[in-house]
């Protein structure tokens, strides 16, 4: 068409913007389909079992067609016992969360100034010390955390250490305990606090804070007034991703747990495993991923109130 | 104090008698090995702007951090009317600073930005927010002070740096490059609205740049800098006119160089061989017969013509047959109110000429290849020995 030899065709062609508008549907699309796949798919098959009936040994179908009726029955029963029947539920649920809290505050407190003291050191010891951090990750989690309940045990490096130095007459009880249990969830999740905090540490602009202490700003107040708030997102991240796997983590409580730290992940196997009622099971799931979710959608949106806010 | 106006106090090439605002008495700065800053000592005056102009790395930025007290100096004092800073921490400075790109709060709005520096002082709150509404007001900010700072161009940026530097009515003011994010049309109207802001506060201010227009435009006095040492103080027309070596007089605008050697030695002239031409230089300089010299000229105080100039082309008859060359044009840049001449002389040196176009048709136009005579006047070069 053009009359010059060289083009072979006039830019911005349709064809052209077909591929190139296709083109970037596929580049978002091949995430998305993966997600609703391993995701989304399994999600709604655990719902769906947690609203149906069994006959015993297999799941009656939702939807029914018997002489000309169509049949949908949901049974709703499940969750109406876990929140009204039996306060088990809650309160192992409340336990969990109250655990979960425990930790990612600990982990916050030590995490912090870890994180801060990394992003301020020498640029050339930074990967020395990062590693420090992972280093724990090349060892099998649950080796460590069978490793604590050696030194926390009644007999374990621990007391026997201090009862040799005569700090003890008798044997601290520490194994399944609450102490034992927040102390392996702390040490299981102290580096995805540390990991997201530095990382947004490490990018702070130091001339903000000489900034603050040139505007008459102690250190103290420049550390809260300006690097705390400016490393919320960090914060936020942290707190996230030792909350939620927290919440439900059932290895930790089952190993160096009690009988008085009854967490949901362990009433989810129960459910699962020992009274084989699957319905049940699905249902506390649910219930668990629900009670994981909503907060962490409110806190989205906040999140892109704060990020949209004041363009107005 | 906000009567002064364009006035520019404490101008002159030396600050003001008596005992200067600030004084920096042989401050030095090592940082290892390196010597950042090297035995700088410099009066200011009250009100006075006074740039500190050299290339990245000549120290001019540790001596401003210094006096902001980011840094502390291995040895040498610093005053502020009397007062060592050298021991007070920056927040206990009555000195404030802007920062090269702002160091805007980016979670604080604007006007939180503004207010930060007035509460750290504990100030009753509407003392503060009277304060705070002043200074936007100053910088003609007031109706953006609920936005932050992301949400503002690179300009408002820069007048909340400055009204939150001001907010605190500090006694002396750092400026570190504050211009420099600026692009050059913004640029060339913020420095003198910059300036007139200053002026209005009444405020001592200290400003880095490398950009030596800005240093010119801004400053009643500049200090050029290079390897830690400052080599000339004095009014932007002095640096300008009257370096005292051969790196201020190359790094204030361009100039040509010629090396030579003194062979006439009077009270009322010089003269100096060069290889390109006899330079006639009409007033004397302190030096002795034989001994090595430049001959700096800068590329608007020379003449460009074909013909040889004749003796009423010079300002003194005497220098017809010195202070003139021939060459050949090898290159011309038509830059709209001048024009720039590269003519190749014939040891090789090429020289810059700057002539303005004051009328728009010349009767005669030069054009590359042709054969130039170029000469300039003995009262306008400057002989520099070191």
């Amino acid at each position: 068409m053009s009359a010059t030899p060289v083009s072979r065709r006039p830019a911005g062609h349709w064809s052209d913007r077909v591929v190139a508008r296709l083109g970037r549907k596929f580049v978002i699309g091949v995430p998305m389909v993966f997600l609703l796949a391993v995701f989304a798919l399994p999600f709604l098959v655990v719902f769906k079992i947690s609203v149906s009936e069994t006959d015993g040994v297999r799941f009656v179908d939702l939807l029914t067609w018997t002489e000309g009726v169509l049949q949908l029955k949901v049974r709703f029963s499940n969750y109406l016992y876990i929140l009204f029947e039996d306060d088990l539920y809650l309160q192992a649920y409340l336990s969990s969360i109250k655990y979960a809290a425990l930790t990612t505050a600990i982990c916050l407190f030590i995490g912090y100034p870890f994180a801060y003291f990394m992003a301020r050191s020498r640029p050339e010891i930074r990967p020395g010390l990062l590693m420090l951090v992972m280093l724990p990750f090349w060892t099998s989690f649950l080796l460590r955390v069978y490793a604590w309940k050696m030194l926390l045990a009644d007999n374990g490096v621990f007391n026997n250490i201090a009862i040799a130095l005569g700090l003890l007459d008798e044997p601290l009880k520490m194994m399944n305990t609450p102490f034992s249990l927040t102390l392996g969830m702390v040490y299981t999740y102290l580096p995805f606090m540390v990991l997201p905090l530095y990382a947004n540490l490490v990018k702070m602009d130091i001339r903000l804070l000489e900034a603050a202490r040139d505007l008459g700003a102690t250190p103290w107040q420049a550390f809260w007034r300006i690097t705390v708030p400016l490393s919320r997102g960090g914060i936020f991240a942290g707190a996230l991703l030792v909350f939620i796997p927290c919440v439900g983590e059932f290895v930790i409580p089952e190993l160096l747990g009690g009988p008085q730290t009854l967490m949901i992940g362990r009433v989810l196997w129960d459910e699962f495993f020992a009274n084989n009622d699957w319905p049940m099971a699905a249902s506390v799931a649910v219930v668990m991923v629900l009670l994981i979710i909503v907060p962490l959608a409110l806190f989205n949106r906040y999140q892109a109130e704060q990020a949209s806010g004041g363009k107005a | 104090m906000a009567t002064n106006g364009n006035h520019k106090p404490g101008a002159g090439g030396t600050a003001t008698t008596g005992q200067p605002f600030l004084r920096i008495q042989q401050v030095v700065k090592q940082f290892g090995d390196a010597v950042a800053v090297d035995g700088v000592t410099l009066d200011i005056a009250k009100g006075e702007i006074f740039a500190l102009l050299g290339s990245s790395g000549c120290g001019k930025s540790t001596l401003l951090r210094m006096l902001a007290g980011f840094e502390t100096p291995t040895s040498g004092q610093i005053l502020l009317q009397g007062q060592d800073l050298v021991r007070l921490p920056p927040n206990e400075r009555p000195v404030n600073m802007m920062f090269q790109s702002y160091a805007l709060f980016p979670h604080m709005t604007v006007w939180d930005n503004v207010a930060f520096g007035l509460r750290r002082d504990g100030l009753p709150k509407d003392e503060i927010a009277a304060q705070v509404d002043k200074m936007l007001a100053l910088v003609q900010l007031t109706p953006y002070a609920k936005r932050k700072p992301h949400q503002l161009s690179g300009g408002q940026q820069q007048r909340v740096a400055l009204a939150r530097s001001l907010a605190k009515k500090p006694q002396l003011l750092l400026l570190d490059e504050p211009l420099g994010a600026l692009d050059k049309k913004l640029r060339e109207r913020t420095q003198l609205e910059l300036v007139d802001i200053i002026h209005q506060v009444g405020v001592t201010c200290v400003m880095v740049t490398h950009d030596q227009e800005e240093a010119m435009t801004m400053a009643s006095r500049i200090g050029v800098m290079s390897h830690g040492q400052i080599l000339q103080v004095g009014r932007p027309g002095d640096i300008y006119e009257t370096p005292n070596c051969k790196f201020v007089a190359d790094f204030i605008g361009s100039v040509n160089l010629f090396k030579g050697r003194l062979t006439v030695d009077e009270p009322d002239h010089v003269v100096i061989d060069s290889p390109e031409c006899r330079h006639y230089v009409s007033h004397g300089i302190t030096g002795t017969l034989g001994m090595d010299a430049y001959v700096a000229v800068r590329p608007e105080k020379i003449g460009i013509q074909a013909d040889a100039p004749t003796a009423a082309d010079y300002d003194n008859a005497a220098e017809l047959g010195f202070n003139c060359a021939r060459g050949t044009i090898r290159g011309l840049a038509y830059l709209g109110s001048s024009t720039t001449y590269h003519v190749a002389l014939a040891s090789g040196m090429v020289v810059k000429i700057t002539k303005a176009n004051d009328a728009r048709h010349d009767e005669v136009r030069l054009a590359q290849g042709d054969t130039v005579h170029v000469w300039w006047w003995g009262s306008d070069v400057v002989v520099l020995t070191q």
